[in-house]
């Protein structure tokens, strides 16, 4: 039997909506396919009537500034979020993530809607967008809302979308001010299944030396991205030494749910991670937030 | 169906497609551009990468109505007529394909990144190609290949693309030169054809039913719905077997189709042939089956127990296999220091990117025709035959090119299966297996256990070895025998020890079956025995490389096997080559950083060529002379990747005078091409390459003695040069020779048997092999303390092969098989539990990619083996022996962990590191 019968490709929002309504949840969003059709194949996701690929919708293709927010829309490849010099410079860890997401023909046509729907609590994409308190737009039969991207998290792999009936058609977030910065690093191994043991990104707000407030992603820690609530609160009003970090290392635990996954990692080895992680992700992102420059790391070497 | 519009190469194109199909598919069976290749449908391996538009996608997973209006770029459309691609012209004279199977995608994929980077650094090249993987491994050639091919372009004159390359021995006409293989074109075009390229008119697609569990009884097979299903041609059960039900190399235990029970969960069952592929999976759905499980045999040692459940009737010994030198109570007693270890391997895959397809028809004369790349074309043929129950010779094997095989396209895969659904519906019948099936059906290399028990005096000197190894070899024999006696009897490396004794059960259990795989049981032992000798030095307190250098082999050496080497050990040569360019390297070496930590570790090892242990090892090749001048040598010896192809030409090329693009080669075809025997052991250089080069000089006898009767001349006075025959002071086109042979009612051509030197069974003492190759391998790896993570930095091999025939694919099949050592060691891992395959996609059997390749110093050393061609002996194996201990040592050497098992893993690792407990 085919992975699907009827192969849709709308050129607007609301023709894939109406494409999803007709067929009454037998029909998916498409994307980049990466996840979608891996699953399908694999017998992970069961076949479906129909397909709606949403590549060619212009409008949620487009990475713009506008009104204090930047604008990326779901349809954005990881490749075109790694090329984007606004991105870059004002959103850097999530151009830090995408930029390690699988290999450049994967980057090529795989989204960032794609990763944030397909809702992996380490997804790389969707840790970055956490740490920088984005909102995705959901459009569906009701219209639009921007939603906060944790509210799209149910549990590993399951997200709170409704999958055969809306799309999420943009992310929004506040690009970075002046004393504000970014970082996203993950610890992978090199056998077996493709998803990082660990992912950590983090924002930083420095003012006057002191960190005036902090976002700390973490996945997977829990059945959805994880905040660490703790940890943040913890350094706020703090001046910021690498001394610091084994003591952010403990409060980030106290709030991240470990867990052994089988010939993946084992919860003991994670808890030994959250400092050497944060000890590549924090001090980069103060150093970014203080000096104002910035060179993306690991580009491609995921 | 709807129309897809696009430009396909420039042109227009319009096609008829259904919704669900991927523009791979569309491309293969709609377009007829099976340059394409697929080597996993899950977008994990990148070689089915074209371009889309200018970027590179993968078209397995892209679908192909996404495409309309687009502009598709695909191999076939780089080269202008005759004219290659600057990107094939490097390819092709820079030795990058081996087996060729990945090349499309490489090159395509590496078209995307030089259209848009006509500059690119190899950092840039790395990240680019990250994710379009070579099994093969020729990663360095390919990286040089791309820079070359981009300096062309980019100052628009012919570059020389042939990379530095080690110091060989001067080069005679032919031999020693870097030559690329004859199959190169094809390769780097796409239009070399492996099996799935193959189509034929009304041909049908074939699937097979394989086990549900790994151990069970079957009680009842009912095929009805399934043959009732619309567009399904057959389905058979064992029943329907007419001649032999089994099937297997050395032990014939393997059912072609599951009698009674299964053993694994691989097992086929039943098989279908159906109009599409689709139409055969569902019917596969419809088959009812009802088991009565069984409990599972799940490892060697538990297999082992006297109350172990059994996987055949017969025991679940599969063999147990002794190496008897000296007297063990007294080399322990002669010991100053006693040492014992216990080391586990894991399964491992070849992961041959070309998966196993085979084609099954009926030729014009009413035979049995079977298409497929097989290692072992003749034994394929008697294999067939028997399970059909017809004579050999109304079986043609004709060999498709091989995307890869390494030792895993020996046993039979489709083809029994083919030739029952061709005889059944009088159709053709392809059968093409998915990665999935591939992973879960083929043998792998053999899981062991492996205790090292030694002896050593505080000079150093060896007193004594004790091993004690079992093999995981699966539900089937395959040859699983064979390569856990290699095991064994290399068990003790390649030192000089008055007393060994190594036992190993190489024993039947409910995991996939193992079999052969390059390095043959040798790569698990010398990981074992290289480790302990590391402890041992560190023990006495002596230097790794001066403890080895005391008791290795050297001639005048009698092996534990009770072998003289009379000649051809160049091991200390390799040993002192690499530990001096490991110090010059220590003092360049950059300090890590406080939280990582650098080290170099080393490693020796040795293999045999040949089969060897008494087995008859002989090849056959016919060399022709054509009308046109040119000539063709004919041997069914398979071209797995290695080079072959280019070595019989050389060595035809040599002898006759001739030019090397004068010499065609023709392999694998039973009715055309004579028996090469198997493409195992490392034996084709040396055998067939032997057959090639006596066939030729038989030929070449034979048209002195025509030439120095027609021109009286005595046939001293002959000589071949530049292609011409001299005689008298005549040049003779070789085209007039073919000629001069036609008038005389003669044939042009002649065959050679070639038998190599006879050797010794097991246990009988003298010659078990008549030649063994010898390296020295170090790695230099990084630690990060903080986080267990592990990288190789660069390596530096020395290989003693005899004679580097040609060094550009020596150099090949040398980083190649070091990648994959390095694979071994660092990434790859297949994983079974309790005979369930949990490493089922390729994107749970990591192999290297280029990220991964370090780069590598390689030195040669030609030993010359004096009955090898030229001095050759094999190459195919040695290279991925000595690199999982080389480095494991480092690993050991950078931050004081040892490494029991592999691969390496970074979480036990850093938890071993917490722990303060260094064991691994
Ligand atoms: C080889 C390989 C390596 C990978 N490596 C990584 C990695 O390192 N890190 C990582 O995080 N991921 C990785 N992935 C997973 C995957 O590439 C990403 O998650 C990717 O971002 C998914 O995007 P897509 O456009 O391909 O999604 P699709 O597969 O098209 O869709 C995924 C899911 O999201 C839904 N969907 C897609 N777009 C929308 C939308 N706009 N609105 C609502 N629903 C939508 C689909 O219906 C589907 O359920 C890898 C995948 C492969 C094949
Ligand atoms: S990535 Fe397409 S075949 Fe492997
Ligand atoms: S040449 Fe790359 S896989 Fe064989």
């Amino acid at each position: 039997m085919p992975l699907w019968e009827h192969y849709h490709r709308p050129s607007t929002v609301d023709q894939a909506i109406d494409n999803l309504a007709h067929y009454a949840g037998r029909a998916r969003i498409l994307a980049g396919g990466t996840d979608l059709l891996l699953e399908m194949q694999q017998g992970r996701t069961s076949p479906v009537a129909a397909v709606v690929d949403i590549t060619q919708i212009q409008e949620i293709r487009a990475i713009e500034e506008a009104d204090g927010y930047i604008l990326i829309g779901a349809g954005v490849t990881h490749t075109a979020i790694t090329h984007s010099a606004l991105l870059t410079q004002k959103a850097t860890s999530l151009v830090e993530s995408c930029g390690v997401i699988g290999g450049p023909q994967v980057r090529n046509v795989a989204t960032l809607g794609g990763n944030v729907a397909h809702a992996l609590p380490a997804g790389d994409g969707t840790l970055s967008l956490v740490a920088l308190a984005a909102e995705a737009e959901v459009a569906g039969p009701q219209g639009r809302a921007w939603r906060p991207i944790d509210s799209l998290y149910v549990g590993p792999g399951k997200s709170a979308l409704n999958h055969t009936a809306e799309m999420i058609t943009r992310f929004r977030l506040k690009p970075h001010a002046a004393g504000e910065g970014s970082a996203f690093k993950r610890i992978m191994r090199p056998q077996g299944v493709a998803l990082p043991i660990l992912g950590l990104g983090v924002w930083v707000n420095v003012v006057d030396g002191l960190i005036a407030a902090t976002r700390i992603a973490l996945g997977p820690a829990g059945p959805r991205p994880l905040r660490a609530a703790q940890a943040e609160a913890f350094l706020a009003g703090k001046a910021f030494s690498t001394e610091l970090l084994p003591a952010v290392a403990e409060q980030v635990l106290a709030d991240a749910k470990l867990r052994t996954s089988p010939h993946r990692a084992t919860a003991e080895y994670r808890t030994e991670l959250i400092l050497p992680l944060l000890a590549r992700a924090l001090p980069l992102a103060v150093r970014r937030a203080t000096t104002g420059h910035v060179t993306p790391e690991g580009i491609g070497e995921g | 169906m709807k129309t897809l519009s696009f430009t396909v190469n420039g042109a227009a194109t319009q096609v008829e497609v259904e919704d669900h199909e991927y523009l791979a598919e569309v491309l293969r069976n709609r377009l007829g551009l099976t340059g394409t290749k697929i080597g996993c449908n899950e977008a994990e391996c990148g070689i089915c990468t074209v371009l889309v538009n200018g970027t590179p996608v993968v078209s397995c997973i892209y679908p192909a109505l996404r495409a309309e209006g687009a502009s598709v770029e695909t191999i076939e459309g780089l080269a202008e007529g005759e004219k290659l691609h600057p990107l094939q012209e490097a390819f092709v004279e820079g030795g990058a394909p081996q087996c060729g199977y990945c090349i499309p995608g490489v090159i395509m994929t590496a078209k995307g990144l030089i259209d848009t980077n006509p500059d690119p650094t190899d950092h840039d090249i790395k990240v680019a190609l990250k994710d379009t993987l070579c099994r093969c491994a020729g990663y360095s050639f390919i990286t040089h290949a791309i820079q070359s091919a981009a300096k062309q372009i980019r100052e628009g004159e012919k570059q020389n693309h042939l990379p530095a390359l080690p110091e060989t021995l001067a080069p005679l006409n032919v031999i020693g030169r870097p030559f690329p293989r004859p199959d190169a074109v094809l390769k780097v075009t796409g239009k070399a054809l492996y099996s799935d390229d193959f189509n034929f008119p009304g041909m049908l697609h074939a699937r097979t039913l394989r086990a549900k569990y790994p151990h069970a009884r079957i009680l009842k097979i009912d095929t009805a719905k399934a043959k009732a299903l619309p567009g399904v041609h057959a389905v058979l059960t064992a029943d329907d077997i007419p001649g032999e039900k089994n099937h297997g190399l050395v032990i014939q235990d393997w059912p072609a189709l599951a009698v009674d029970k299964v053993r694994y969960i691989g097992d086929p069952v039943a098989i279908v042939a159906a109009d599409t592929r689709e139409i055969a999976s569902a019917a596969l759905a419809l088959i009812e089956v009802e088991y009565e499980p069984l409990p599972v045999v799940s490892d060697p040692v538990q297999a082992h127990q006297p109350d172990a459940p059994l996987v055949m009737e017969s025991g679940n010994l599969l063999k147990h296999i002794k190496v008897r030198k000296g007297d063990m109570d007294q080399g322990f007693a002669e010991a100053d220091v006693i040492l014992e270890e216990t080391f586990h391997t894991p399964a491992y895959d070849h992961a041959f990117l070309e998966p196993e397809c085979s084609i099954g028809r009926i030729d014009e004369d009413g035979r049995f025709e079977i298409i497929v790349g097989s290692q072992i074309p003749y034994q394929d043929r008697s294999q067939v035959a028997r399970c059909l129950g017809v004579s050999d010779d109304q079986v043609r094997i004709k060999g498709a090119l091989i995307g890869g095989g390494f030792g895993g396209k020996e046993d039979i895969a489709g083809q029994i299966h083919v030739a029952l659904l061709t005889k059944v519906t009088g159709r053709p019948v392809k059968m093409l297996y998915d990665r999935h099936e591939s992973l879960i059906f083929h043998p792998k290399r053999h899981a062991t256990q492996i205790t090292v028990k030694v002896g050593a005096k505080t000079d150093g000197t060896l007193t004594a070895v004790e091993t004690i190894l079992y093999g995981d070899s699966g539900a089937y024999a395959s040859l699983g025998e064979k390569v856990m006696t290699r095991a064994t009897t290399h068990s003790a490396g390649p030192y000089e020890v008055q007393n060994v004794k190594a036992d190993c059960y190489a024993m039947y259990t409910n995991n996939p079956p193992a079999g052969a795989f390059r390095g043959f049981g040798v790569l698990q032992s010398a990981f074992a025995v290289e480790s302990v000798m590391d402890m041992l030095a560190e023990r006495l307190g002596i230097d790794p490389v001066e403890l080895r250098r005391k008791n290795l082999h050297r001639v005048g050496t009698v092996t534990n096997t009770g072998q003289t080497l009379r000649e051809s050990v160049g091991l200390g040569r390799c040993l002192e080559l690499v530990s001096a360019e490991v110090e010059k390297r220590k003092e360049a070496t950059q300090p890590a950083s406080k939280n990582k930590r650098r080290a170099w570790g080393l490693a020796v090892g040795y293999k045999n060529t040949g089969l060897g242990g008494g087995a008859p090892d002989k090849s056959s090749a016919e060399v022709e002379l054509y009308h046109d001048g040119t000539v063709q040598v004919r041997t069914s010896a398979a071209e797995i990747g290695q080079g072959l192809v280019g070595v019989v030409a050389m060595a035809a090329a040599e002898e006759l005078g001739m030019k090397y693009e004068d010499v065609r080669v023709l392999l694998s075809d039973t009715d055309l091409t004579p028996d090469g025997g198997p493409t195992t052991a490392s034996r084709q250089t040396f055998v067939t390459g032997n057959a090639a080069r006596m066939a030729a000089r038989t030929l070449r006898n034979a048209i002195e003695a025509t030439l120095s009767e027609l021109y009286d001349q005595p046939p001293q006075n002959i000589r071949f040069e530049e292609g011409l025959a001299r005689v008298n002071g005549h040049s003779l086109p070789m085209s007039e020779v073919a000629q001069i042979f036609k008038r005389e009612g003669r044939e042009p051509k002649a065959t050679y048997e070639y038998w190599a030197p006879k050797t010794q069974p097991l246990g009988t003492g003298g010659d078990m092999h008549f030649a063994f190759s010898y390296a020295a391998q170090a790695a230099e790896v990084e630690v990060d303390l903080d986080t267990g993570e592990v990288k190789v930095l660069q390596m530096v091999a020395a290989h003693d092969i005899g004679r580097a025939i040609n060094p550009l694919a020596l150099q090949g099949q040398i980083e190649g098989g070091m990648v994959m050592g390095l694979g071994h060691a660092m990434t790859e891992e297949f994983i079974v539990e309790d005979g369930i395959v949990f490493t089922d996609v390729l994107a749970r059997y990591k192999m290297p990619s280029i990220k991964h390749a370090p780069p590598i110093t390689s030195f040669i050393v030609e030993d010359a083996a004096s009955t090898g061609p030229y001095g050759a002996k094999g190459v195919g194996e040695i290279a991925s022996i000595p690199t999982l201990a080389a480095i494991s040592n480092a690993v050991y050497n950078a931050c004081g962990v040892r490494l029991h098992k592999l691969p390496v893993d970074q979480d036990s690792l850093l938890r071993a590191l917490k722990s303060g407990n260094r064991t691994g």
